[in-house]
């Protein structure tokens, strides 16, 4: 039975319809765990006995780290299966995250910097987290160029998927980055082995807020793949269909 | 603690909330992008369709 359901979930008309029941769901989940991340985040957690106030960016700017690599995982290895088992909802799914995992990792990128100007005193600095995480912004704008420069759509697919396995290199020199060199950015302090060096009072609304952010990405993506299913079939009858019952 | 002591963030107020601004922005513009790009869509197949259709 559990086959055979992703045997189903596989077929393009299937894909749409339970992904369309899904939606609501993913929505609802990500609209009540955000606002009592917010709410435990910017009201309940006390401040830093160092950072102050400031600290609370970690809320918006951990969980988008965390998604930037995350998202790109998926993407990747939706491509890798994508490219050897040949299965267009796995190509669907892997360039529909691009764009998603694009804005995660401008976020990382830009909560970071506004932080770090008050705690460092500087906007910005080229060490290894830092950098490696630019990098990964890059290999994600340059993801998104390479699948529309190419109309061909299994063709791009099969591209942009070479592309994003390569740059999974980039994913441990980030995740490492922080102890293999010399850097600005704090360790870390949630993932490390022995217990987390984190109040549970700001490990909660952290947690709240990174369940949150996979609920939105697995909102977006399916958002997005429903358009690009829809495009790849346009010529077939159930989107004749749809396009006429609207 | 009252409202403006919140608003204040401990005198960080630019810098939170700039950063939970800019995260709205970015989570709100992604969820508009695939509903335009589907009404789009859609439109442009039942225009195609409609096309085809007169010509046969």
């Amino acid at each position: 039975m559990f086959n055979n359901f992703f045997h189903k979930l596989a077929s393009p008309k299937y894909f749409y319809g339970f992904s369309g029941r899904l939606l609501p769901w993913l929505a609802t989940g990500f609209i009540l765990l955000t606002l009592a991340g917010l709410y435990y985040g910017l009201v309940k957690a006390p401040p830093d006995y160092q950072q102050g106030d400031s600290y609370r960016i970690m809320f918006v700017h951990v969980p988008s780290a965390w998604m930037s690599l995350f998202i790109y995982v998926v993407m990747a290895g939706a491509g890798a299966i994508g490219l050897v088992w040949r299965i267009k909802l796995a190509e669907v799914i892997s360039i529909s995250s691009a764009s998603v995992g694009a804005s995660f990792t401008f976020l990382a990128l830009v909560t970071g910097s506004i932080w770090g100007k008050p705690m460092w005193g500087t906007w910005w600095v080229w060490d290894a987290r830092l950098t490696s995480e630019l990098i990964l912004l890059f290999l994600y704008l340059g993801i998104i160029a390479l699948h529309n420069a190419i109309d061909d759509k299994r063709i791009a697919a099969r591209a942009t998927a070479i592309l994003a396995i390569v740059g999974v290199v980039n994913i441990p020199i980030i995740h490492y980055s922080v102890e293999w060199w010399n850097t600005l950015h704090q360790g870390p302090t949630v993932t490390k082995f022995d217990a987390p060096s984190i109040h549970l009072s700001m490990l909660i609304p952290l947690l709240l807020m990174a369940v949150a952010f996979k609920l939105y990405y697995l909102m977006v993506v399916l958002m997005r793949a429903r358009c690009e299913v829809i495009e790849r079939e346009r010529n077939t009858g159930w989107v004749k269909q749809l396009v006429e019952s609207q | 603690m009252s409202i403006s002591e919140f608003l204040d963030m401990g005198g960080y107020a630019v810098y939170v909330w700039s950063s939970y601004g800019i995260t709205l922005i970015v989570l709100v513009a992604n969820v508009i992008g695939p509903l335009r790009l589907r009404r789009k869509l859609l439109a442009d197949i039942a225009r195609a369709t409609r096309r085809a259709r007169r010509k046969s």
